[in-house]
């Protein structure tokens, strides 16, 4: 612990300069290029998982008070199938994918090589702190490059277990951890990468990309936004609700970039969605959630405030139908719905990454499209629930989200065939499955041709006879091409 | 002429921003997005190619005294080809691309939708001008986009031409040029835009990366860099040595991005390929290349100044085996080799970007790829030729480039299967072919889900039950979910 904390005060940007260095010479030595190596690290991410479960749930208790299951599941359980398919799918997707060529480069073949990128930069987030740093690792680790992570300082206990993990089961000369806070974050940041994959908020993610151009560095951006759910009248109300509140109060207590931020419905369907709510969130969580085990905390006191501030605006306050019951000692907030906020309060201008959940009522379910555009910057997903195929089409055509999920909230993160990553404000990039092999992969162009046969058109001396007939052979067109030849 | 000239001496920040409102006016009012509309635009392209050819090649002439053939072949053919690609592939390439899904969605449907990314900001280059605005244009309508052009104001004949045809031709409402120099291009990279693509240097990337944060805007940059060409023995060194200057000198003179920058080849072989240089340059430009009319100009006294420099460093000008003429009231240098220059030379830590030709010699000719990776800076395109089947392997296996030849030179920017674009300092993101299209969308990942089925193991209140069939479903293993459904499998 005494030398982590050393380790911890002096990492400035000779540090990071020294650490980007031992990583640059183990990829050039071709370190990480094997598939031998890349197979030995995904297993030892699968070792450190099967053999430190209760360590993990324990560290992700200590930072977010995160239930069993959601940590069990929604951070090992995925973290796993990660590995597992990487494992599976590795060879395959290592492979050059053939590459059909035209006539104008014939005799010739084709073909795109997937080269690792080299030294990579993973900066994680706080609320899914081993699934949002490990996850980009997998696809890092599967691409061939080395890594170092750097894990949020906001999870503490999940960064430090991180870097101890990592220390013992992967390979110390191409896979680091660095713990710190903003000094650190900018020591690192001073580097030259050959990507930055990010996960959090858009004011870093400006900084990061700011600090990525000096280099010419490609980076992945994974932000948030204001996922909104559409939820029409004539559906099956109660397994809809269930699964907004899984989306909403079983992800980490609202503190998830896919958590339904806000739900839109008709005047007409507005009580009726209340109660449904009402009633399910009590089954799920009893008549005192602040006692209930299966929430997580807010994360820390300073999210705790911007929560309360966004709840106890003044013409927000008034509107709350369900909750709002807050205990400040153990930074816990019940789930709080509130009705028919205003447009401009707070709680309608920023992410509320929390477990308040308002909802706006509008007057036909169409009108929805129009609430969601004026909402700011497109969101990292957006939800909707109706029975109606109409709407469902409209939805798909006109809303401009990172991901969308018609009938449920957040699964779509779990399907590997599906790129995960948003839009405008909500990001640039994505990953999940082939996506994080390709998110960390150069795509190089190879094109193979042989020394016979070769057409002198192209020389010079340019001639009118040399023109007609490239003109020709380029327009692929047999006649032209004849005619040509023949001089017409 | 008037007109235009007040216009673009009034480019501020407050027209870029009229400009962004009205584009982004067009693109939310739908404009952009039919499969008709981006049908029109794009045979209004073809058409106007094909009714103002000699006007394009006249431009070009006047820009970089580009000859005939590279105009009508390079810029315009690989322009018409990319429209007419995008012609005929488009509804394929709009159609949603179907997602299996897995057991733990089931039951579910899924799909990844293209959308327009909105409204977008292409700058283009002053090498290949037609080229290098247009075939990024074609990409950025396929996909839907509405998009202003701003053109680079070293080939003003090309700039001012394009606006006119732009004008004339094309959906003002959705797709607009803006000429200009630094005070309009930061006037327009002011903006939010949602996507940005650069071609040009890697200064100005850096400048228009940093703008692009502002806004959490995602770019392509197509850079540049030192393109090396390795040379093996044992090969027809005619049709190598050809397809070389193919490359070098029959690509505006040098001046294009994937030109051969510097050869490698071995000390006992170097000999014999500047003979074969010599005697292929005189075939094709003969004995005085300064009036050749197959040679493009160096495109203004800024880079005949800059490259004058490189060749008349002291330690490089007595490498000189061929060439080294040059004309300064037509801006023009012949085609120039030197052999052996120092590696801390000037011509040998810039890109040439012009008509001179290094050759560096080394003992074995897997000593090349050390050399190519000792600066650090991965190239837009590395060229081998080589008949040894092996070298090739270690070719592709050691050398990191945007992408590669065996055996021509520049050749694979006409593949439209294959992505086109650098990595590291020569730039990020990729186009032609499919990937223009790809590169303005924004892939939207939809799942689709039904009310049916509903299991209760994912609500709470959580239980260890619960946990143990949660476990075993996102296992995915059949035996792994009866056994927990049973109550077989440990807590």
């Amino acid at each position: 612990m005494g030398s982590q904390s050393e380790g911890k005060a002096v990492f400035d940007t000779e540090s990071a300069k020294e650490v980007v260095k031992e990583l640059r010479a183990s990829f050039v030595a071709g370190k990480t290029k094997s598939y031998e190596w890349r197979v030995s690290q995904l297993t030892a991410i699968l070792k450190m998982l099967e053999e430190n479960e209760q360590p993990i749930v324990s560290a992700l208790r200590d930072d977010l008070s995160k239930p069993e299951l959601e940590s069990s599941i929604f951070e090992i359980g995925m973290l796993r199938n990660s590995c597992r398919l990487a494992l599976k799918e590795m060879k395959h997707w290592m492979k050059p994918e053939k590459a059909k060529t035209s006539l104008t480069t014939f005799p010739s073949s084709a073909e795109i090589v997937s080269e690792p990128l080299g030294v990579v930069l993973v900066i994680s987030a706080w609320n899914y702190p081993f699934l949002l740093s490990l996850d980009p690792v997998v696809g890092a680790i599967a691409a061939g490059n080395a890594i170092l992570l750097k894990p949020s300082e906001i999870a503490p206990a999940s960064s430090s277990l991180l870097a101890k993990l990592v220390a013992d089961y992967m390979d110390g000369s191409c896979i680091k951890v660095v713990e710190g806070a903003v000094p650190e974050t900018s020591a690192l940041l001073e580097q030259k990468w050959d990507k930055i994959f990010y996960t959090g908020n858009g004011r870093i993610a400006r900084i990061v990309m700011t600090a990525a151009a000096k280099h010419l560095t490609p980076v992945v951006l994974e932000l948030g936004g204001k996922s909104p759910v559409i939820v029409d009248s004539d559906i099956h109300l109660k397994v809809a609700t269930r699964r907004i509140i899984a989306g909403k109060w079983a992800c980490n207590n609202g503190q998830a970039c896919i958590s339904p931020d806000y739900l839109i419905t008709t005047k007409d369907n507005a009580v009726k969605l209340v109660d449904s709510l009402k009633c399910e969130l009590e089954q799920f969580y009893g008549k005192n959630p602040l006692d209930s085990k299966d929430l997580s905390c807010i994360v820390n006191s300073n999210h705790f405030d911007r929560l309360l501030k966004l709840l106890d605006e003044d013409k927000v306050s008034s509107k709350i139908a369900h909750g709002g019951e807050r205990d400040e000692t153990n930074l816990k907030i019940a789930p709080t719905i509130l009705l028919d906020v205003p447009k401009n309060s707070l709680i309608m201008k920023e992410e509320i990454f929390g477990p308040l959940l308002p909802i706006v009522v509008v007057d036909k379910v169409e009108e929805s499209f129009d609430v969601i555009k004026s909402c700011g910057g497109k969101p990292l997903a957006a939800y909707l629930f109706t029975k109606n195929k109409k709407l469902t089409g409209k939805f798909v055509a006109e809303v401009s989200a990172g991901g969308l999920v018609v009938n449920d909230t957040t699964v779509h993160l779990a399907e590997h065939n599906l790129p995960f990553g948003g839009v405008g404000e909500s990001g640039m990039g994505s990953y999940h499955g082939k996506f994080s092999f390709d998110a960390f992969s150069h795509k190089k162009a190879v094109l193979y041709r042989g020394l016979g046969g070769d057409a002198s058109l192209r020389y010079p001396p340019y001639t009118p006879g040399k023109l007609r007939l490239l003109q020709a052979l380029l327009s692929g067109s047999i006649l032209r091409i004849i005619r040509a030849l023949l001089g017409w | 002429m008037g007109i235009e000239v007040e216009k673009k001496a009034g480019f501020d920040t407050e027209s870029a921003k009229e400009v962004v409102k009205e584009l982004r006016a067009s693109f939310v009012a739908g404009k952009t997005k039919t499969y008709e509309w981006r049908r029109t635009q794009l045979t209004a392209m073809l058409k106007m190619m094909d009714e103002n050819e000699p006007q394009i090649v006249a431009a070009l002439t006047d820009d970089l005294s580009k000859p005939e053939l590279e105009s009508s072949i390079y810029e315009i053919a690989m322009l018409k080809n990319s429209c007419k690609l995008a012609l005929k592939e488009m509804k394929h390439w709009m159609m949603p691309e179907k997602a299996k899904t897995s057991l733990t969605t089931f039951p579910s449907s899924a799909e990844i939708v293209s959308d327009p990314l909105g409204v977008v900001l292409i700058i283009s280059a002053w090498n290949y001008p037609f080229l290098l605005s247009l075939d990024p244009v074609v990409g950025a309508i396929a996909a839907g986009n509405a998009i202003v052009l701003k053109p680079s104001e070293i080939s003003p004949a090309t700039a001012s031409l394009l606006a006119k045809l732009v004008k004339k031709y094309l959906d003002c409402s959705c797709i607009k040029v803006v000429e200009g120099s630094v005070p309009e291009t930061t006037a327009l990279l002011e903006q939010k835009w949602d996507k940005i693509m650069y071609t040009g240097n890697g200064r100005i990337a850096r400048i228009v990366m940093a703008a692009a944060a502002k806004h959490l805007t995602p770019v392509v940059l197509e850079l540049g860099g030192k393109s090396p060409v390795i040379v093996d023995s044992g090969i027809d060194l005619q049709v190598a040595t050809r397809r070389i200057i193919a490359g070098k000198w029959g690509c505006n003179n040098g001046q294009a991005c994937i030109s051969p920058d510097y050869i490698i080849t071995t000390k006992d072989y170097a000999l014999e390929l500047v003979d074969s240089f010599k005697c292929e340059l005189e075939r094709f430009y003969g004995k005085n290349p300064l009036e050749s009319k197959d040679l493009s100009r160096i495109v203004n006294s800024n880079h005949f100044a800059r490259l004058l420099k490189l060749l008349d460093e002291d330690k490089v000008s007595s490498k000189i085996v061929y060439g080294g003429e040059r004309d300064e009231t037509n801006l023009k240098i012949a085609p120039t080799i030197l052999l052996d220059v120092p590696q801390d030379s000037l011509i040998m830590n810039e890109e040439i970007f012009g008509p001179l030709l290094p050759i560096i010699t080394i003992d074995k000719v897997e000593d090349s790829f050390d050399l190519i990776n000792y600066s650090g800076a991965k190239p837009l395109a590395a060229y081998l030729f080589t008949n040894n089947k092996k070298l090739k392997e270690k070719f592709v296996e050691k050398v990191s480039a945007g992408g590669l030849v065996v055996n021509d030179t520049t050749v694979h920017l006409a593949e439209p299967t294959l992505p086109f674009g650098g990595v590291g300092d020569s730039g990020m993101g990729a186009y032609h072919g499919k990937f223009s299209f790809d590169t303005f969308s924004h892939k939207k990942a939809v799942l689709y889900r039904s009310f049916a089925g509903d299991a209760a193991v994912r609500y709470p209140p959580y239980t260890a039950g619960k946990l143990r069939l949660m476990r075993a479903l996102l296992g995915g293993s059949i035996m792994g979910i009866i056994r927990a459904l049973l109550g077989w499998s440990k807590p």
